[in-house]
């Protein structure tokens, strides 16, 4: 019998798998029901390794790399849950809490927010650092939607979602460390921009950074789940 | 040579609060006030936030009354979009709001009150206290926490959490009421009918013991304001508000949220953070006037329901005009938790109660609005100004401890006057002072954390700052 060549062997969490050529270790880890924690990655959007959480040890390597866009290699070993892992990943989630303003009981995704329940994931008690209490702008120029950038951990699900499936690349980055920024067009409010009112940014924010208006609290569930049906419907035709 | 007595923090009171007690060379009292002194500092951090994000951020002031904030806030919010709510969500509202009267009126009487009620104004204050009366008065300890537990019930079963519900939200509420949970509610009620039953008995057999503060506990005229239905029946979520002078006639009737600030103005002392409001026409301080259960009682022709009728006739057998004293706010308390009790019951046989339209929707039609309702301590009001785009620019609140900021003053004044001689005073006469304020039940911090034995210092201050006598309680 010949071994396909496209079929490669690693370890995850000392747990054998086979994996195809070019796929993620975040993709064949989930499909072998591996928890390796995320919070850019989403399901129907490219990857771009934003926000770390998803990085893994490689025996025989020093470097931490990010699951999402790390391909598997024949005969890696890889480790998802150390104690180094876990230090990071807590330390990762203290300082997107401390960089901006995240007040889960006044917040509109209080119960729903991927960021609150990452945090309680990974067994975050408490902030280490101290919180900047930067004032972020709020943008409620828009007729059926907020952005309050405080809330904002820039995964850039929105910019992914506007530009690869609405194809209208509203939303972009601005600035730099601290000061990025989300934007609409080149820094037009949202309401005088071109956008479209389709929505998908609002429903891929995982925080109550991009939200319904008029909406509060238990009121706004957020369904990001639509978007590998829309790419497949899309690719269906 | 002066002295000056502090009472510091002032316990059995939601939030922090201090007495200070001024004696002249002659051991006299020559004045005394109620110090608030925290800042919370809401109106100032709202701004800038997106105005229907109001309701859940201001329903964080206080963890007793957050829906009597959710209430007003977002009939605030409903003024800056011009809607008017559902029947069915006005109703839910409204059963919202007395159910946590009933359970804010439970934790002042039997929590914080009934310890001086019961076991007497000079008890060992080691006992003073709600386990003191567990152990004095199991059936009374008992029917305290049960009609806690019935108000708080019943906002869990509305709006998911006892404290700080979402549900309340500018245009209505975001879930209509499901008939297992109107049939939960129906089945407390007669639990809850006995406890009150209990209470106004005990209380009215008890009361003549308590002569000589009833005399001086903020015992003075003044005017009072709360809402009022059209048909002169009591009301804490809609109607308008009526304000009485001391006689009983009335000065000021239907007096919408939006002509609040024409009438009713905010003085500022220099000894507390909370302000002092007044009626304008009367001016400071002469138009400081009274709120909160008294008022209601004082105010209100009628309950409205039957049972609660038979309660408030007997409570205006007091005197001939409006109740004076304020040692009737305890009085008036167990009468309204009665009232409560029965409206609930009238709303849940509303046959649209159940109905599934309990929210409008609209945007900013205006850029400003106010909004007011009962709380259990008084009335309170909000007023917000916007953006077009519906960010906050201003905010101002007007609380119902703050409109009962003067009384409590003048309270405090005056039973220090009547119980402290030659510079002298014992553990039982601080206390009485403190129970002046405690009749009004204010809400200074808003926080149900503050309840029960707090540590407390009292002294004796020389003009020249050195402390000649000390009593402690820790």
């Amino acid at each position: 019998m010949s071994v396909d060549t496209d079929v490669k062997t690693l370890v995850i969490d000392e747990q054998e798998v086979s994996a195809r050529s070019g796929q993620t270790i975040l993709e064949v880890a989930r499909e072998n029901d591996i928890n390796i924690p995320t919070l850019c990655h989403l399901e129907g959007l490219s990857d771009i390794g934003a926000c770390r959480l998803c990085l893994v040890e490689i025996k025989g390597s020093n470097k931490l790399l990010p699951a999402c866009v790390a391909t598997v290699q024949e005969g890696m070993e890889v480790s998802t849950d150390t104690e180094r892992l876990r230090k990071h990943r807590r330390t990762v989630l203290e300082l997107l809490f401390a960089e901006r303003n995240h007040v889960c009981s006044v917040c509109v995704s209080n119960g729903r927010c991927e960021l609150q329940s990452m945090a309680q994931e990974q067994g975050i008690t408490h902030i280490r650092f101290p919180y900047r209490h930067a004032a972020y702008s709020v943008d409620a120029s828009h007729e059926r939607f907020t952005a309050d950038h405080n809330r904002c951990i820039l995964c850039l699900r929105c910019v992914r979602a506007c530009a690869e499936v609405e194809g209208a690349h509203v939303w972009d980055v601005m600035g730099r460390g601290i000061d990025c920024l989300l934007i609409t067009d080149l820094h037009e409010e949202w309401g005088r921009s071109t956008c479209t009112r389709c929505g998908k940014c609002v429903q891929v924010c995982p925080t109550g950074a991009l939200f319904d208006k008029s909406k509060i609290g238990s009121d706004h569930p957020k369904y990001p789940d639509f978007l590998p049906f829309l790419n497949l419907m899309r690719e269906a035709q | 040579m002066s002295q000056t007595i502090t009472i510091d923090p002032v316990t059995r009171l939601e939030g922090h609060g201090k007495i200070t007690i001024q004696l002249d060379g002659q051991g006299e009292v020559e004045s005394a006030h109620f110090h608030v002194t925290q800042v919370r500092g809401f109106e100032r951090f709202s701004e800038g936030r997106p105005f229907y994000e109001m309701p859940g951020l201001m329903a964080r002031i206080c963890g007793i009354c957050p829906v009597s904030h959710l209430i007003a806030s977002a009939k605030a919010c409903e003024a800056i979009m011009s809607v008017r709510i559902p029947h069915t969500a006005a109703q839910l509202r409204r059963m919202l709001n007395l159910a946590q009267m009933v359970q804010s009126h439970a934790l002042s009487f039997f929590y914080l009150a009934s310890p001086d009620l019961l076991l007497g104004m000079e008890a060992d204050p080691a006992v003073r206290n709600v386990l003191g009366v567990a152990a004095a008065k199991p059936e009374m300890a008992r029917a305290g926490i049960a009609l806690r537990r019935f108000g708080q019930h019943i906002i869990e079963l509305l709006g998911d959490k006892r404290i700080h519900p979402g549900w309340v939200v500018p245009g209505g509420v975001t879930e209509p009421l499901a008939a297992a949970k109107r049939d939960e509610i129906l089945a407390m009620l007669p639990e809850a009918y006995a406890n009150v039953g209990l209470a106004l008995n005990v209380y009215k057999q008890i009361t003549d013991e308590f002569r000589d503060e009833i005399e001086v506990f903020a015992n003075f005229p003044s005017p009072y304001l709360s809402l009022i239905n059209e048909d002169e029946s009591i009301e804490f979520t809609d109607g308008a508000l009526r304000l009485i002078d001391a006689e009983g006639n009335t000065i000021e009737d239907g007096m919408t949220a939006a002509r609040f600030a024409e009438v009713i103005g905010e003085a500022v002392e220099p000894y507390s953070y909370t302000k002092f409001p007044y009626y304008k026409p009367l001016g400071y301080p002469e138009g400081c006037y009274r709120v909160g259960p008294l008022a209601r009682l004082n105010i209100a022709k009628t309950m409205g329901t039957p049972k609660a009728d038979v309660e408030l006739a007997e409570f205006k057998q007091v005197a001939p005009g409006p109740v004076a004293s304020s040692f009737h706010y305890h009085h008036a308390r167990l009468v309204e938790i009665f009232y409560g009790i029965e409206k609930i019951e009238e709303i849940l046989a509303d046959p649209k109660i159940l109905d599934k339209h309990v929210r409008a929707t609209a945007g900013v039609n205006r850029l400003e609005g106010a909004g007011q309702a009962e709380a259990p301590r008084g009335v309170l009001h909000h007023h917000y100004k916007v953006d077009e785009n519906g960010k906050m620019l201003w905010a101002n609140l007007v609380i119902a401890t703050g409109q009962n900021n003067n009384a409590m003053n003048r309270g405090v004044l005056q039973a220090a006057k009547h119980y402290v001689k030659d510079g002298k005073f014992t553990e039982g006469i601080l206390n009485r002072v403190e129970a002046v304020v405690r009749t009004f039940d204010p809400c200074l911090s808003c926080s149900t954390h503050a309840f029960g034995q707090m540590p407390l210092a009292l002294e004796l201050v020389s003009a020249a700052g050195e402390v000649q006598d000390r009593i402690r309680r820790d």
